[in-house]
């Protein structure tokens, strides 16, 4: 059987271009950046090379990148490396954050910081009038995702960095799933912390990217070595980094807007022939890989899996799919019910998708969801 | 989370998901909020389950545990039925993750609900 995948949210297929970059770092080019011997050297190559490619991707200066084990880990380190060199003060943040963002806050609310979290509409839109309202004298870091995962939508961070410029508060974007899918600039935007994360675009897992703002200072989260402009602790993960590196180069603009052309058909598909299906986020300023539609009267784990006995990767924010056994916190602020959230769906497209995956997709959804319907109670 | 090919295998291939025209008795238990919902429908004949049917709206474990429960119990008379225990589905489906064991314990409830309904109608 064929296998389509479309949880391209979840993480990426490594690219062969970007594989073949990194394998002679594993035992040919093995050696440790810190040391001064040749292996070293070579190593140190590698590792400063790739940090000029990183910040050239969003016109940043190389001693502005650093390297960490992935987006959880930047986003942990932007926040709390500005909330502990602070030490007190006031943090805001969107309701629709990733987990790994709001624990992030929290934990740091019961360390004495304090911490608004911010509305967004029925499209996943921050409230710009909340934010702006909620700043104060106080106030030391504003972080808001550049694009939801679950959802797809795009934030307005060109306003909300704006305002951070006016009112000298630190910036902070998550800009984990969107990062090679819209260009970011932080010579055109002042943004002062972008957490990016590899796996997510085609590069490896378990290597990620803080851009850090020139003069912007973060209390490190790992002690150990002066790696890393002292701020992150352990031996460079060459393998990783040369791989991040190379998957920031390969995206085309062509497989944006190919991208951008499925999403489209897949959308318009499902509107236009299931019932009682509707799209979950912003139709414009949607990341050009995301489908979210939330279907009455089935359950999302359901769907999956009978999309998965055809061969079709999807993902749900229904509660029976997570560990919790509660729905997506996104969908639910967003204003869904719990049965709107529950019969939720997210496709997400990568570069690799062809219109003949979506074609079969549009195939086999619609008798996916005649036949879960007809097995539910609900009609 | 994993589940095993037995479980899968009922999910695919649901044989008891229907509807009983003029059924015994029917029950519907769970809510949307905890996301699933069962409903069951009984042909009783001479105290013999005679035929069972459910409708469930829930995740792959809920239809599943439904699918297992109707096999189970299919051609039992009421009382064997009702000593019909969530145990008896999990290990019917070779083990259900923990998170997803109330699945189990709702379509038995549901079931005994049916049977409160057919015994006070009768």
């Amino acid at each position: 059987m064929n296998l389509i995948y479309l949880d391209n949210g979840a993480t990426t297929k490594v690219d062969d271009k970007v594989i073949k970059k990194m394998l002679p770092y594993f035992n040919e080019k093995f050696g440790n950046a810190s040391s001064l011997h040749q292996k070293g050297q070579e190593a140190r190559m590698a590792l400063e090379e790739s940090r000029r490619t990183v910040a050239n991707a969003i016109s940043a200066k190389p001693s502005e990148i650093i390297f960490t084990s992935g987006g959880s880990e930047s986003n942990n380190l932007a926040i709390k490396g500005v909330a502990y060199e602070k030490g007190r003060g006031h943090i805001i943040t969107s309701k629709i954050e990733h987990p790994c963002v709001l624990r992030t806050v929290e934990e740091l609310e019961k360390k004495g910081f304090e911490a608004t979290y911010i509305d967004v509409d029925s499209e996943g839109f921050i409230d710009l009038d909340q934010l702006k309202n909620s700043i104060r004298k106080d106030t030391i870091l504003i972080s808001v995702m550049h694009a939801n995962n679950e959802i797809g939508t795009i934030q307005p961070i060109e306003q909300i960095a704006e305002l951070c410029k006016k009112h000298d508060i630190i910036f902070h974007t998550d800009a984990v799933q969107s990062f090679t899918k819209i260009p970011i600039s932080v010579k055109k935007l002042k943004i002062d912390l972008i957490s990016f994360s590899g796996h997510k675009f085609h590069g490896p897992k378990g290597i990620g990217a803080l851009y850090i703002r020139e003069r912007i200072k973060l209390k490190k989260q790992m002690h150990g070595g002066s790696q890393e402009r002292k701020l992150r602790a352990g031996t460079e993960n060459i393998s990783g980094i040369v791989g991040f590196a190379e998957a920031t180069k390969i995206i085309k603009n062509s497989d944006i807007k190919n991208m951008t052309k499925l999403r489209d058909k897949l959308i318009d598909f499902i509107l236009n022939n299931i019932d009682n299906a509707r799209l979950n986020g912003s139709r414009e300023r949607r990341l050009c890989n995301n489908v979210n539609i939330s279907f009455d009267a089935v359950e999302g784990e359901a769907i999956g899996g009978y999309l998965d006995a055809k061969g079709i990767c999807s993902s749900t924010g229904s509660a029976c799919s997570s560990k919790s056994l509660e729905p997506s916190h996104v969908l639910k602020t967003i204003g869904l019910t719990h049965e709107e959230a529950h019969g939720s769906l997210r496709l997400t497209l990568s570069k690799y998708t062809k219109e003949k995956d979506i074609d079969f997709v549009i195939k086999v959804l619609p008798d996916i969801i005649k036949k879960l319907r007809k097995m539910s109670p609900i009609k | 989370m994993m589940y095993s090919e037995k479980l899968m295998d009922y999910f695919k291939n649901p044989k008891f998901a229907r509807e009983i025209k003029n059924p015994s008795a029917v029950a519907e238990e769970g809510n949307i909020k905890c996301g699933d919902i069962f409903k069951i429908f009984l042909k009783i004949k001479n105290n013999k389950i005679k035929d069972i049917s459910y409708l469930t709206y829930g995740c792959i474990a809920a239809i599943a545990a439904s699918e297992s429960f109707c096999r189970i119990v299919k051609g039992k008379t009421i009382e064997e039925a009702k000593k019909v225990s969530y145990e008896d589905i999990k290990n019917d489906l070779g083990d259900v993750p923990a998170i997803k064991l109330h699945c189990t314990h709702m379509v038995i409830k549901t079931f005994k609900k049916a049977i409160e309904n057919y015994e006070n109608k009768n």
